[in-house]
């Protein structure tokens, strides 16, 4: 796809909530924009991303009904269904 | 179309990562003729240093370091280039398989060339696992990736010359940055900083970034020793010359300089020495047709990078006679990585930041205090699930090697949890491969 091509401003789904965001943004970006954190942990610690370049883990969410996808790693696409964890 | 897909997944040689390195190599090896393909995890190429700013789907080339012309060079070549696909495994000599959310494809190649860069190392302290606690590369990314920081107040912190370049990015993009906070001395820094004046390119580097960063404060001999808040960061503790001092902040951002990424190496069985991938003068592994370029060879920093990339692009293509007109330029590259090893050597004393309570593997959420009970990694693996999570101790391991002297287990496949779907192969067509942004062969 050009870059003209491109919608300004994409509409998301972030758990059950209509968000809109930048064309281009990643869905790590998406979560810490709608105020949420990606996951809570395994005792219950609210986390969010920590190497923003797909090693860690820590921003992991539900994307488009697959778990454990690595939001900073993903851009938002019109519609894009996210969960956090 | 079976048949063209069907070729299109052989390569003579295939580059896993598409930053400098892997961007270099295969630019070189298509141009001496070969068949190519080059694959990366990242939406966009351009690996760390390089990667694309919001909205664009190509390198960052905004300053002048050869982004625009390396990628234009390769753009040129028919090189087939996969973004967004993790490579995780190789289930028989010759063939990796990569996946991205819903599919899986299988690559074969002739001369694999390993480009995956570097991560940045976290070291465990009180606080670390709050919200707005992340990497000094990680803010860099996410302000890349869309996240507005104008106005807010960021603390640098760590170990490392990515902190002078994330500080400039981020007053480009009208943060306050309220302190940088490098734990090495400035006696250990000296030599470093007199070094770069031999060399004219990385004086402009450090120019542009001295100029965007003269009013924030730069301390030497500091680190975070605990950061606060009540489920999102509000303040970070720094030790500064013994004291401490709270500063209030929306993000910290904490790394401490760079680890190589070998398990990738490492899986496919290439002999790693001293944490680092092991490579002859043209970048040849203990394996006679895997290559390696780039920062699992060492942190090296962009030139290197883009030299070793050249080097194994070259003698993967079998042109040994023009990769070795570059050794003396690799020679002279190295001289910096072994100055910047030196420099930025972590102080002990950072082994005593994470407390009893403190969390050191993220995925599992166990405690320094448990951890510390056993004598070796793979007892704490054993006892505590200490490094089972879907990071593969990818963090909690790269930090007990530092704070205990552990070495991790041998790496075994696949790389990352990949999804039972993905084990079972299930081939996505390659066009949805390459649909990403880039064009089909
Ligand atoms: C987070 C971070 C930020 C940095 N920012 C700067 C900066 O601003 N300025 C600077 O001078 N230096 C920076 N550096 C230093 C940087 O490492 C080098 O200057 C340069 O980017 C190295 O190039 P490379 O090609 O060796 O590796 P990289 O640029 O790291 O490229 C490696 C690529 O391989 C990909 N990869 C790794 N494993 C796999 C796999 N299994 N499957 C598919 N793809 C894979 C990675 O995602 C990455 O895109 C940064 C380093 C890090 C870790
Ligand atoms: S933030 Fe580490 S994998 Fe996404």
């Amino acid at each position: 796809m050009s870059e003209q091509m491109r919608p300004e401003q994409i509409q998301i789904t972030i758990d059950q909530q209509s968000i809109t965001v930048a064309a281009g943004s990643t869905v790590a970006v998406a979560i810490a924009l709608a105020g949420l954190n990606c996951r809570t942990s395994v005792t219950g610690e609210p986390r969010g991303p920590l190497c923003a370049m797909g090693i860690c883990f820590e921003c992991r969410a539900t994307v488009n009904g697959i778990a454990h996808s690595r939001t900073c790693q993903l851009l938002c696409e019109p519609a894009m269904d996210i969960r956090t964890q | 179309m079976t048949t063209q897909s069907h070729l299109a997944h052989r390569f003579q040689t295939l580059i896993v990562g598409s930053g400098p390195a892997g961007i270099a190599a295969a630019t070189c090896a298509a141009e001496a003729g070969h068949r190519v393909g080059i694959i990366d995890d990242n939406p966009n190429p351009g690996g760390q240093i390089w990667r694309s700013l919001r909205g664009q789907s190509t390198p960052d080339t905004s300053h002048g370091d050869g982004a625009s012309e390396w990628y234009r060079r390769l753009t040129a070549t028919s090189a087939t280039r996969l973004q967004g696909w993790s490579v995780f495994d190789q289930p028989e000599a010759g063939i990796v398989r990569a996946e991205r959310q819903g599919g899986t494809v299988h690559l074969h190649y002739d001369n694999l060339i390993i480009a995956t860069g570097a991560r940045e190392r976290f070291l465990p302290f009180p606080g670390w696992t709050l919200p707005n606690v992340m990497g000094v590369g990680a803010i860099q990314a996410m302000v890349k990736g869309g996240l507005p920081v104008a106005g807010k107040r960021i603390v640098l912190a760590g170990s490392g010359p990515l902190l002078l370049a994330v500080a400039a990015t981020l007053r480009a993009a009208e943060a306050i940055v309220v302190c940088i906070c490098e734990q090495a001395s400035l006696r250990q820094l000296a030599p470093f900083a007199l070094g770069l004046a031999a060399d004219p390119a990385k004086i402009m580097q450090g120019l542009r970034y001295k100029a965007a960063t003269l009013d924030v404060p730069f301390h030497t001999s500091a680190w975070p020793v605990e950061a606060d808040g009540d489920g999102i960061l509000r303040s970070v503790t720094i030790l500064h010359h013994g004291e401490k001092q709270q500063i209030s902040c929306d993000y910290l951002a904490c790394g401490f300089h760079l680890v190589p990424n070998t398990e990738l190496a490492a899986m496919l069985g290439c002999r790693i020495e001293a944490d680092n991938v092991a490579v002859d003068e043209l970048q040849r592994t203990s394996i006679s047709n895997i290559f390696c370029a780039g920062e699992p060879t060492g942190i090296g920093g962009l030139e290197l990078s883009l030299i070793e990339g050249q080097i194994a692009g070259l003698a993967g293509a079998g042109q040994d006679k023009e990769a070795r007109l570059l050794l003396d330029k690799k020679r002279r590259a190295s001289h910096f990585a072994d100055r910047l090893a030196a420099a930025f050597a972590l102080r002990s004393e950072l082994k005593e930041l994470p407390q009893e309570t403190t969390l050191v593997c993220r995925c599992e959420d166990v405690p320094y205090g448990s951890l510390k009970q056993h004598h070796s990694w793979r007892a704490a693996k054993l006892h505590t699930r200490c490094g089972m999570g879907p990071c593969q101790g990818r963090i909690c391991g790269t930090a007990t090697h530092f704070l205990l002297g552990w070495n991790a287990d041998s790496v075994r496949p696949p790389l990352l949890p990949v999804r039972i779907a993905s084990l079972a192969s299930l081939e996505a067509p390659l066009n949805s491969a390459t649909s990403n942004t880039q064009e089909t062969p």
